[in-house]
């Protein structure tokens, strides 16, 4: 386990520096220049020269990246084009909505979506089992943001129980509202989530369910509980890891829409922000976060799936899967 | 085995009764929204531009679903969302499949370290959310359904790959394979008449979902104001115009986010429907 270890984590790191390389030169292959930004329509082109030396867009492009690498060993994510602030602390703020935001989600579609498929998968035959499955169904071809505009119309400006949108200035120093304005957010984002889980639980249990051994175990005496726990719940949950740290890292992002729905100050937003108006220190210091967020999620999914399942970790080529 | 065995080899008929209503719930779901696009084609009740039913008019009076806040009609503005919807997914899925299946071809020959790569970056990618790649290439071209529909594509290219790669490392590990090679075959012939015939049931039922998920994605990227830009009406921009006024005009904020469910749905039944015709490995146990 401790060179399986080693060696993930030198794959981590070589994937973060790869990234880095990438998300260096894709922003740079974009068209428009960000000096357009900051400087009034119909600059002179002096202005512009001078707005390109201010923010050294005009040196070259390994020197630019050695200066971004430099900056990211001190733990600084360079200063914003637009703002001219520095780009760590908006991230980190956004970061206060979105970290929250989208674990509470996670969270819950997993608690909802656990029991949901085991139950889809168990009472297959049954009226209630293919109910839910079709629940799950139609779930997945709900999009997110049509879900979010439903939930405000009756929750927020039918019944008025909750805010329709937007997060309290000063943030989490006002706990009770902010988790307030999280509720309807989480509740969208969990519930189409769970939809897709359900159904990679339910294939996942169903598995389980044909198994030999499970029989074998029944077989050999043991209660379907017993029997589920012991051998079931261990095989299934290996591909289900895999599923959830997926859905969790593309979730870290994904959120931009129901940020927009929510009028909420997240990581997406802040993103979105930054490409239109080609804020690269923003949108670079947004995508290497969440880069190394992707990252490490992943490391723990293969984590968790090792400990589950020893199999793993009898395989001799510990590599990225 | 060829395709032609996959298909027309009979499985057990209760089965098969379990099967083809899965399958014919989804075709007649997405037909239904398939024909709506076909017949705006062609016949449109207004013309996109008529403003002439006044604001926010209620369903009924010669306005099927009622207007929209600039007196538009709306069933009119359904029917042509349901033309770029159909298109999203098609234009998506065909760009997906393209460099999908290239890649994923190409990926499955790599060896060694090569291969621990090309898989990690495919994950990376496929983490990486398809609204932002499209938020770039947006901010790279201009608001058009064509880069939505390339950006998209592209994202959903990843996705793809990846599961080519390994249907196709599956195959290649196959007896019949190192026969084909040992009694020389090359390796374009060995692909294109041993590999690709057997990765296509998989390969099929999963571009069905992406085409389901495409038109989610171009749904959202037009509710932030980065698809089709008006006059075309994209379901998805229509509900975010009748967002604020959900509770005085329901029928705005209702009718596109249905439709657009029952593409999606029936695309998803028709997947559903093929893995179990096509795909041996889970017949009998998705019923």
């Amino acid at each position: 386990m401790g060179r399986y270890l080693l060696r993930r984590l030198a794959f981590l790191l070589v994937s973060l520096a790869l990234a880095s390389v990438v998300l260096f030169v894709l922003l740079r292959l974009l068209p428009g220049d960000p000096a357009n930004a900051l400087t009034s329509v119909g600059a002179s082109p002096e202005q512009i020269a001078a707005a390109r030396h201010a923010i050294g867009s005009d040196r070259p492009l390994p020197e630019q990246f050695t200066h971004w690498l430099g900056q990211l060993a001190t733990g600084d994510l360079g200063t914003s084009f637009v703002s001219s602030l520095p780009v760590g602390p908006e991230v980190a703020a956004r970061l206060n909505v979105t970290v929250p935001l989208t674990l509470a989600a996670f969270v819950l579609a997993v608690v909802i979506a656990v029991p949901v498929g085991f139950v889809a998968a168990r009472r297959r035959h049954t009226w209630y089992g293919a109910l839910l499955s079709g629940i799950s169904q139609l779930g997945m071809a709900v999009p997110v943001f049509w879900l979010g505009m439903i939930l405000i119309a009756v929750f927020a400006l039918g019944a008025g129980w909750l805010p329709s949108g937007g997060f309290p200035q000063d943030g989490w120093a006002a706990p009770a509202d902010a988790v307030r304005s999280l509720v309807l957010p989480v509740l969208t984002i969990a519930l189409v989530m769970s939809a897709s889980l359900i159904r990679y639980v339910r294939s996942a249990a169903l598995e389980v369910l044909d198994s030999d051994f499970l029989r074998t175990a029944r077989a050999l005496g043991a209660s379907f509980p017993a029997a589920m726990w012991r051998h079931g719940l261990r095989n299934a949950s290996v591909p289900v890891i895999s599923v959830l740290g997926i859905e969790l890292a593309s979730t870290l992002l994904g959120a931009v829409v129901v940020e927009s729905v929510y009028a909420l100050p997240g990581l997406g937003s802040l993103l979105a922000t930054g490409i239109a108006q080609h804020d690269y220190p923003v949108v670079q210091g947004v995508l290497f976060v969440s880069t190394l967020a992707v990252l490490l999620i992943g490391f723990v999914a293969d984590l968790a799936q090792r400990i589950v399942d020893p199999r793993l970790r009898a395989r001799l080529s510990g590599g990225a899967r | 085995m060829t395709p032609a065995d996959l298909l027309t080899r009979a499985p057990a008929p209760a089965r098969r009764r379990g099967r083809s209503v899965t399958l014919a719930v989804g075709v007649t779901l997405a037909g239904l929204i398939a024909l709506l696009a076909l017949v705006s084609l062609v016949w449109l009740p207004y013309a996109t531009d008529d403003t002439s039913g006044g604001r926010l008019a209620p369903p009924g009076d010669g306005h099927l679903l009622g207007t929209d806040k600039l007196g538009r009609d709306l069933f009119t503005q359904l029917m042509t969302g349901s033309r770029i919807a159909v298109e999203a997914g098609l234009g998506s899925v065909a760009i997906a499949a393209l460099i999908g299946v290239t890649l994923g071809v190409l990926a499955a020959f790599a060896q060694g370290w090569l291969d621990d790569t090309l898989a990690a970056f495919l994950d990376i990618l496929i983490a990486f959310p398809t609204l932002l790649l499209a938020m770039l290439v947006v901010a790279a071209r201009s608001a058009t359904l064509g880069s939505a529909v390339l950006a998209i594509g592209l994202a959903q290219s990843a996705v793809v790959a990846r599961l080519v790669r390994i249907l196709v490392k599956r195959v290649l590990a196959e007896d019949y394979v190192t026969a084909a090679r040992t009694s020389g075959t090359s390796w374009p012939r060995t692909v294109a008449g041993h590999v690709l015939p057997n990765i296509w049931p998989t390969l099929v039922v999963n571009l069905a979902l992406q085409f389901g998920l495409a038109v989610l994605a171009e749904a959202g990227l037009s509710y932030l104001g980065l698809g089709a830009p008006p006059p075309n009406a994209s379901w998805g921009r229509m509900l975010q115009e009748a967002q604020a006024t959900f509770t005085t005009a329901p029928a705005g904020a209702l009718a596109p986010g249905v439709l657009l469910v029952l593409l999606v749905v029936g695309v998803n039944l028709i997947a559903d429907g093929l893995r179990d015709t096509l795909d041996p490995a889970t017949r009998g146990r998705r019923s």
